[in-house]
């Protein structure tokens, strides 16, 4: 029993900087827009957010400079995908390979120092309930804060004014455009939440995590983000629940290296990457599901007529 | 005064020329004021990154040495991409590669054969083909995304190449390192100059170059599969089949990278370890859109990134900068490129506004 609440809070802890980086990436995607880049934003996210640490600033400011750092980061690629009207994919791979760098060079001095890691608070009363305490009431503040964040994008995608205008310009961006939908200043505005949310990603991944600075310490969070944007079909719910279920394979493969297991640590460490391509495989396959909610003007560009 | 873009009544071919030309002017004077923000004077370190490389017969050698897997490997890519399949994961496949190759040639019965090379030879570019295979059946058939599916595979290859070098295949007589043994001479290629390392595999990406160009430019296949990229409408109407281009987008760049891994152990390296590629698939996607997909820009390109990455370590050894500058360049390389790209399709006007 103690096992499986560990493994359970383990699992959402370990969900947590994808939810992060994949429902910033699902408001990117809605918008029309593909940022394949957000490997790169997260390490970018990761490196800023320890430098802004080590500088002695404190865990909030550390985190606003992460959050920071990734939107930045986004608008690289958004100037290129959006007033320049480039290949998407393109960028995307630009920002992704231009990150990694950034970020190895940002965190070159860092070594292997530890970080005073963001810890779990403890909520009065809740937290001390037997079982559904730890289960439940005994995580650090950017868990919470991630369920935050899903009901905000959810409310604000199906909820808001707002919301129905991304979705509009994520179909059609030439009527949208035509109704007076400023399309190319919301998918800005899409792509650097995307980015935001990306570089928070990753400092929860150096900041709480790990909680450390290593060179391309995302190992393809990033990616695996954009895999979970395919498989939640791009609806908000799939993603939290894509989202355990690799921090679930993730916490399986330490668990079973950590009771030796007798099978090579390497395959044990595939086994995200292969559930990845399971997953995928298994939600593609119904291409009725995959249209449902899938934005038409994915990933091609526009220019305003007239 | 104003400015207003306007689209161009065609693509400008002087622009098409002028683009990359323009993008390595931008990253040059981008670096500089990169590096002047170090504190090291921008020309001293801009000629120890561009122009030192190339003033030795070593330093050429390398230059030569480093192009050849990224010409080989975006040659493949640029097939796929034109047709829209986005193989992002030839560093995987090129692993793969250099797995089946090494394999081959340290294990296969016929070790004094002049067959060796050979049959490594085919054996590299079967496991690239093999590894391309997987997502290649999962997008016709299953619909999965491909840049997903090769990128996860790129990352299972790697923990491939790591179990076998730590495990089965390490060296006994290796001091413990993560790598396999020596090839035996049959199955390396040979260096024209015993002073360098440049070998004669360079031949096989001067192939397929010319086998590159023939296909995208001269055969009706590679026009179908360009409709395809370019107007998958048009294509479904005048029946060109998509799946053909899904495979065949694939699985030449699969062979394109596994003989490109072949190539790394049986040239330079000479055995299997975990850094059997700097990145050469993923900055192999940087030299096909350089290229603008065409074989004869990508051996340009090819040229300019290996000197990016030759120039990076020599930075690295003599100025003691850290070589992820490398990945910065490569990056702001491909952001600056794909920003001149604009001015093949789009012109800036200037608008005087008159006072009155």
């Amino acid at each position: 029993m103690d096992l499986f609440i560990s493994m359970f809070a383990a699992t959402i802890i370990a969900a947590t900087p994808l939810i992060f980086a994949a429902l910033g990436e699902l408001v990117v995607e809605k918008s029309g827009v593909l940022n394949l880049g957000i490997e790169g934003m997260m390490l970018v996210g990761a490196a800023f957010g320890v430098w802004a640490h080590f500088a002695g600033l404190p865990m909030i400011v550390a985190l606003a400079a992460a959050v920071l750092a990734g939107a930045a980061a986004s608008l690289l690629f958004g100037v290129l995908a959006l007033t320049f009207m480039t290949n998407q994919y393109a960028a995307g791979l630009a920002l992704a390979i231009f990150g990694t760098g950034v970020s190895a060079f940002i965190g070159r001095g860092f070594g292997s120092t530890p970080v005073d890691a963001i810890q779990p608070i403890h909520l009065p009363g809740l937290s001390d309930i037997p079982v559904i305490g730890a289960m439940f009431f005994q995580y650090d503040p950017l868990v919470y804060f991630s369920f935050v964040m899903f009901g905000a994008v959810s409310w604000f995608l199906y909820r808001t004014k707002a919301g129905l205008a991304l979705r509009a310009i994520g179909e059609s961006p030439d009527s949208a455009h035509a109704i007076g939908f400023e399309v190319i200043k919301i998918r800005y505005l899409a792509v650097m939440f995307g980015g935001a949310m990306a570089g928070l990603g990753g400092a929860y991944l150096s900041l709480v995590y790990t909680p450390l600075w290593v060179e391309n310490m995302t190992a393809g969070r990033g990616w695996i983000a954009l895999a979970l944007v395919v498989f939640a079909a791009w609806r908000p719910k799939r993603v939290i629940l894509g989202a355990w279920l690799f921090g679930g394979m993730t916490i399986l493969q330490l668990q079973g290296q950590a009771i030796g297991l007798k099978v090579p640590s390497e395959l044990l460490s595939a086994l995200p990457y292969l559930a990845t391509i399971a997953v995928l495989v298994l939600i593609s396959r119904n291409r009725q599901a995959m249209a449902l909610d899938f934005p038409v003007s994915l990933a091609q560009p526009f220019r305003p007529k007239g | 005064m104003l400015f207003k873009i306007e689209a161009r009544a065609e693509p400008s071919r002087e622009m098409a020329i002028a683009a990359p030309l323009i993008a390595t002017g931008l990253t040059v004077v981008i670096s500089s004021l990169f590096f002047l923000s170090l504190g090291y004077n921008p020309f001293v370190t801009l000629y120890t990154f561009f122009i030192e490389p190339l003033t030795t017969m070593n330093g050429i050698s390398e230059w030569l040495l480093k192009a050849s897997p990224l010409i080989l490997i975006a040659c493949g890519l640029a097939i796929g991409f034109r047709a829209n399949v986005w193989n992002i994961g030839a560093e995987g496949q090129l692993i793969m590669g250099a797995v089946a190759a090494t394999g081959v040639g340290l294990f296969a019965p016929w070790q004094e054969s002049p067959l060796l090379l050979p049959s490594m030879v085919i054996a590299g570019m079967l496991a690239g083909i093999a590894w391309a295979a997987i997502p290649a059946f999962l997008k016709d058939r299953m619909n999965t995304n491909e840049i997903l599916v090769t990128l996860m595979l790129t990352y299972v290859a790697a923990l491939v190449l790591s179990y076998l070098v730590h495990g089965p295949w390490r060296d006994p007589e290796g001091f413990n390192f993560p790598q396999t043994a020596l090839l035996p001479y049959n199955g390396m290629f040979e260096v024209f100059d015993y002073s360098y390392r440049l070998n004669t595999s360079i031949f096989f990406t001067g192939i397929v170059v010319a086998v590159t160009w023939l296909f995208t430019e001269r055969s009706f296949m590679g026009y179908k599969m360009s409709v395809g990229g370019v107007a998958p409408a048009a294509a479904k109407f005048a029946g060109f089949n998509a799946s053909a281009s899904i495979w065949i987008g694939l699985l030449a760049s699969g062979a394109a990278a596994g003989l490109a891994g072949m190539m790394e152990a049986a040239g330079p390296l000479g055995q299997l370890s975990p850094q059997i590629s700097p990145g050469y698939g993923f900055a192999a996607i940087i030299v096909a859109f350089i290229g603008r997909l065409n074989a004869f820009g990508i051996v340009l390109g090819g040229l300019l990134l290996s000197l990016l990455y030759l120039g990076g370590e020599t930075v690295q050894m003599s100025l003691g900068l850290p070589s992820s500058i490398a990945l910065i360049f490569q990056g702001m390389l491909l952001f600056f490129l794909l920003a001149s790209n604009f001015l093949i399709n789009f012109r800036i006007r200037k608008t005087a506004v008159r006072a009155h």
